[in-house]
């Protein structure tokens, strides 16, 4: 088509004109990407830097090792030990389902297993390995290790995981750890993040619980760099965190099993404390179970098994338990009496087998009664009717303060689970906890520790220390954190008058030491070791008028669970205190027959560190005691601390 | 001036040709395809296969066709404008009809061994027929409506065609595309100004309409809409890739992280990383520098045609390479708003740079188109 030249010309100016507006408005548009650009890149990349770290950076927990729990000498009594376990990642597994069902062929897995590892996987990423089994055998762990190849996304791991290296021995007192439930994150106020990490450990109780803070340690960290859907790329960096204190405990681990075999079957409790700083050296509940069940999650038939025993495995009468202390609270009745001045320790009351209280009688253990008896006799004896006497005219308030001076009816504040108080009753007691006036009677019954009285086996033998060094000697546990000793106050005079101390530890003496003695035959032979005591027989039912007419059943004819409790205290040695022993044996009978042959062994052991020679017993003891040593399970000694250690 | 006054004798012949090529845009193109190469590399982690390599074979394809199509003169491509045009449209009906399903839309055929796009055939086509249109019509014309009518359909129709793919980001292009050359042809400005009007007054009830019974676009494309405006109110959904491609590209900084150090497509946080969102991976791993380059080596290619363009005497020639530099311009310019955050997602890729077999060869054909009408400019 031919044009004008002049149109020719007007059109190549128009499209002139009109790319150049053209021009100028995507120069413009490149400007505003530009400034976008540096707004983004210059302005505000430092936001979104922080933005792109957040996105690619993870930073992980590294759970540190739990703190050492070691004994006096230096031995592990909780140790951290190798747990194998195996990790399934459904990325990798492909058919998870099929996957663990092969695996069930290698290791113990039971359907229930399956299915809930099954809808953990499918609950959370496919990235994130989740933990099939653990506390795996070393055998298993291996066969799953070899058969790696045929299980896809399959892997074998290895971690920390508490261990007891003595079960049952330190059950009561270390307590143990166990994955943390939701029961526990929503007691914590502000929960360690350390916490969210699955089956982390976390002490349930005793000494496990306690001093948690100081056992779990810091968390480690580790950065590292994540894609969008979690999988792991690299690890940037690493810092391990720090591991859990060392606790140093005051108790002597062979000690601790020695007791812990002596006691045997039967439902008690022991206590050995050091007279002189008030350390306990063995604290011992039985029967016992082992904590190492509890780690890795008991069965509910174990469980079962502890719950239904009428031994009560799982409860720690030593600190638990609070007993009617019977003869033993005699002590604090006459030194109560003493300070008081209401009787001198010769003067002697007449005992005729009871006492009359208006129309009511209250018997002595002995029926025939035993006549003029004085302090030191009616401890030596145990003479109820004394005591009555006694009591009458000190009154329940003075016996009640002497009783809480002595560590009965006062929590001491150990790091151990449920710790009873105790009780020392007076007057303001009775009437605020049932509104109604302290008897005469409850001061008789009190006076030879029934009725209201209670105390645990710890307080008992906080009251034998106290009386045995005249001082307020508090118990405690802890003897080192990390290596540094704990601060411990340095026991105080208890202020008593020193000639009504020696006329107690006098009676104290002949129950063991004298003919008549109530424990006479648990005496020690060695006479550097002299040990003074005290028996206790605690009723757990009434006697009936009735009945008592008819003759006392014998307490080998009652049922287990309606006989008397057995208590016995003692300390050694005589001259020169250095241990205090408290026995409690539930149902055990009378307390001269059932607790104090136990503490004898315990506090020969106790004195010797050791297994005590046969001659610090007397002559005609020995071969029994040897055939029955030869029943004890112990623990063989060793010279290297924490050898026994799983680890 | 039309291709029957050249002086035919004035224009290059034989492979004296090769002499009046506008190097300047071979180099350029030359280097922003390797800058796509680079990162094509990265984003695959360091492999060549993925990515790459096809990436690169398809580039030298492309260029052999360039060249060839360049030195065709340019009166024969002119004559070849309204069949291209008829073909292309003929494709996207092909492909409304049986055209294979990606992501959500149908978009290419199977040609034998060729995956067509149709729509980025018809980006060229358009431009190509428009500056043939005005290149035939008389210029007193020009603003008649008669004969604005003709162009605006034949910019309407492939577009309706394209929006029911739905292709909303060739749509654009397409419009923007065929508007510009109309616009550069002299259309009045009234038309312009009415449609933009409209356009306004069009988003404006489309806003207004929401929650009415008588609402305009669905209640999902409204999200769509929220979720641009703001990215951060759906940052687990539809607003994740936007906030995860503005991370990448602010964390870039300065200097960036280095190459292959890009956290966020390494690690994959980054969407379609590989294609339409390339750019932030650049910007990531090249900072601002990078990024900055990579944008004035665009602005350069399309300075240079847009004044080859304006030197040429003939006006098919002048309105062809106007065209096709301006629907370049389009093409990174949109792609880079949108991965900034500054206008919605719709799916255009960086051209060149981005992972796809069409669009890079028809680029390169249609910057054949540039060089032909370079080569064979009157003189």
């Amino acid at each position: 088509m031919r044009r004008s030249a002049k149109d020719a010309l007007e059109s190549t100016r128009r499209i002139s004109r009109r790319t150049l507006v053209i021009g100028g408005l995507q120069a413009a548009t490149v400007a505003t990407l530009a400034l976008r650009m540096r707004f983004m890149q210059v302005e505000q990349a430092d936001d979104f830097r922080l933005l792109a770290e957040e996105n690619s950076i993870k930073i992980r927990l590294i759970p540190p090792a739990r703190g050492l729990i070691l004994d006096r000498n230096g031995g592990v009594v909780a140790g951290n030990g190798q747990n194998y376990r195996v990790v399934i990642t459904r990325e990798d597994a492909g058919d998870v389902e099929d996957v663990l069902h092969r695996l069930s062929r290698l290791i113990p897995l039971t359907e229930d297993d399956i299915a809930r590892t099954l809808k953990e996987v499918m609950r959370r990423s496919p990235t994130l390995p989740i933990t099939v089994a653990d506390q795996l055998t070393w055998e298993d762990f291996s066969r799953v290790a070899v058969n790696a190849p045929a299980l896809p996304g399959v892997t074998t791991e290895v971690g920390l995981s508490r261990y007891y290296p003595q079960g049952g021995d330190f059950a009561h007192v270390l307590g143990y750890v166990g994955p943390v439930s939701d029961y526990d994150l929503s007691r914590i106020e502000d929960p360690d993040p350390l916490l969210q990490i699955p089956k982390f450990q976390l002490g349930k109780l005793g000494v496990e619980a306690k001093l948690e803070e100081d056992l779990r340690g810091k968390a480690g960290t580790r950065r590292i760099e994540v894609t969008s859907t979690g999988r792991v790329m690299r690890e940037l960096d690493r810092n391990e965190g720090d591991a859990g204190a060392t606790l140093q405990l005051t108790l002597d681990r062979y000690l601790q099993n020695y007791v812990q075999a002596r006691l045997g079957n039967e439902s008690a409790a022991a206590v050995v404390m050091d007279v002189r700083n008030g350390d306990i050296l063995s604290i011992v509940s039985s029967p016992s179970f082992d904590p190492n069940l509890f780690v890795r999650g008991i069965s509910s038939a174990d469980y079962r098994l502890l719950t239904e025993n009428d031994h009560r495995p799982l409860a720690d009468k030593t600190v638990q338990g609070a007993y009617p202390p019977g003869s033993t609270f005699k002590i604090v009745t006459a030194l109560a009496a003493l300070e008081a001045g209401v009787i001198d320790p010769e003067e002697t009351v007449y005992c005729k087998g009871f006492t009359e209280l208006g129309n009511h009688r209250f018997h002595c253990w002995k029926r025939g009664g035993h006549g003029h008896v004085n302090l030191p006799h009616s401890l030596e004896q145990s003479c109820d009717v004394y005591y009555y006497e006694v009591a009458q005219r000190v009154g329940i308030d003075r016996i009640a303060e002497m009783a809480r001076r002595l560590g009965i009816g006062v929590r001491h504040d150990l790091p151990m689970s449920a710790i009873s108080e105790g009780l020392a009753p007076d007057r303001a007691w009775k009437q605020a906890k049932y509104g109604k006036d302290w008897l005469v009677g409850d001061t008789l019954n009190s006076g030879i520790g029934q009725g209201y009285v209670l105390a645990s086996p710890l307080q008992l033998a906080v009251m034998t220390a106290r009386v045995a060094s005249g001082t307020n000697v508090e118990p405690r546990l802890l003897r080192a954190r990390d290596g540094v000793p704990e601060p411990t106050p340095e026991p105080q005079t208890l202020g008593l008058s020193e000639a009504a101390l020696r006329s107690v530890r006098k009676g104290l003496f002949d129950v063991i030491n004298s003919q008549r003695g109530t424990a006479y035959g648990s005496r020690i032979a060695d006479d550097a070791l002299r040990m003074a005591g005290k028996t206790g027989t605690s009723q757990v039912r009434n006697i009936t008028k009735a009945e008592r007419e008819r003759g006392v059943i014998s307490n080998d004819d009652l049922p287990w669970n309606r006989r008397d409790h057995a208590l016995f205290v003692c300390y050694a040695p005589y001259d020169n205190p250095e241990i205090a022993v408290s026995v409690v044996v539930e149902h055990g009978g009378g307390g001269s027959a059932a607790a104090a042959p136990i503490a004898r062994d315990i506090m020969l052991q106790a004195l010797f560190k050791d297994l005590p020679p046969l001659s610090a017993y007397p002559s005609n003891q020995r071969d029994r005691i040897e055939a029955q040593r030869k029943t004890l399970d112990l623990i063989p000694r060793e010279d290297k601390p924490g050898a026994k250690s799983r680890a | 001036m039309s291709y029957l006054e050249y002086n035919v004798k004035t224009v290059p012949t034989g492979i004296r040709k090769v002499l009046h090529v506008s190097w300047p845009i071979v180099v350029l193109l030359t280097a922003i395809a390797s800058v796509g190469f680079l990162m094509l590399y990265s984003v695959a982690s360091g492999r060549l296969e993925t990515w790459a390599e096809p990436q690169m074979k398809r580039f030298a394809a492309g260029m052999v066709g360039m060249f060839a199509v360049a030195f065709v003169p340019i009166w024969f491509w002119r004559n070849l404008s309204a069949l291209a045009y008829f073909v292309s449209f003929l494709l996207l009906i092909a492909v409304e009809l049986f055209g294979a399903v990606g992501m959500g839309a149908q978009r290419w055929i199977e040609l034998g061994p060729l995956r067509l796009q149709p729509s980025e055939l018809m980006k060229i086509s358009l431009v190509m027929l428009l500056a043939a249109y005005y290149d035939w019509l008389d210029v007193k014309k020009v603003s008649r409506p008669l004969w604005v009518l003709i162009p605006a359909i034949l910019v309407l129709a492939p577009t309706f065609l394209v929006l029911k793919q739905p292709d909303l980001g060739t749509a654009i292009l397409l419009v923007a595309g065929g508007g510009i050359v109309m616009f550069a042809a002299g259309v009045s400005w009234w038309y312009f100004g009415t449609v933009i009007a409209l356009v306004v007054a069009l988003v404006f009830a489309v806003f207004e309409s929401r929650g009415t019974e008588w609402q305009l676009i669905k209640d999902y494309q409204f999200k769509r809409i929220d979720t641009f405006l703001d990215p951060g109110s759906d940052p687990l959904d539809a607003g994740y890739n936007i906030m995860q491609a503005q991370i990448a590209l602010g964390s870039g900084g300065w200097a960036g992280k280095g190459y292959m150090q890009g956290t966020q497509s390494r690690l994959n946080f980054l969407p379609e990383k590989h294609t339409d969102f390339i750019f932030t991976t650049l910007a990531e791993e090249f900072g601002f520098v990078g990024a900055f380059s990579l944008l004035m080596l665009y602005a350069l290619t399309v300075m240079f045609a847009l004044v080859s363009g304006l030197s040429n005497k003939d006006r098919f020639a002048s309105l062809l390479t106007i065209g096709i530099g301006s629907t370049f311009f389009l093409f990174f310019a949109v792609n880079m708003a949108m991965v900034m955050g500054l206008i919605p997602v719709v799916g255009v890729p960086l051209p060149l740079v981005s992972y796809g077999g069409t669009a890079m060869m028809i680029l390169l054909l249609a910057f054949g188109l540039v060089q032909s009408a370079h080569i064979h400019r009157p003189r």
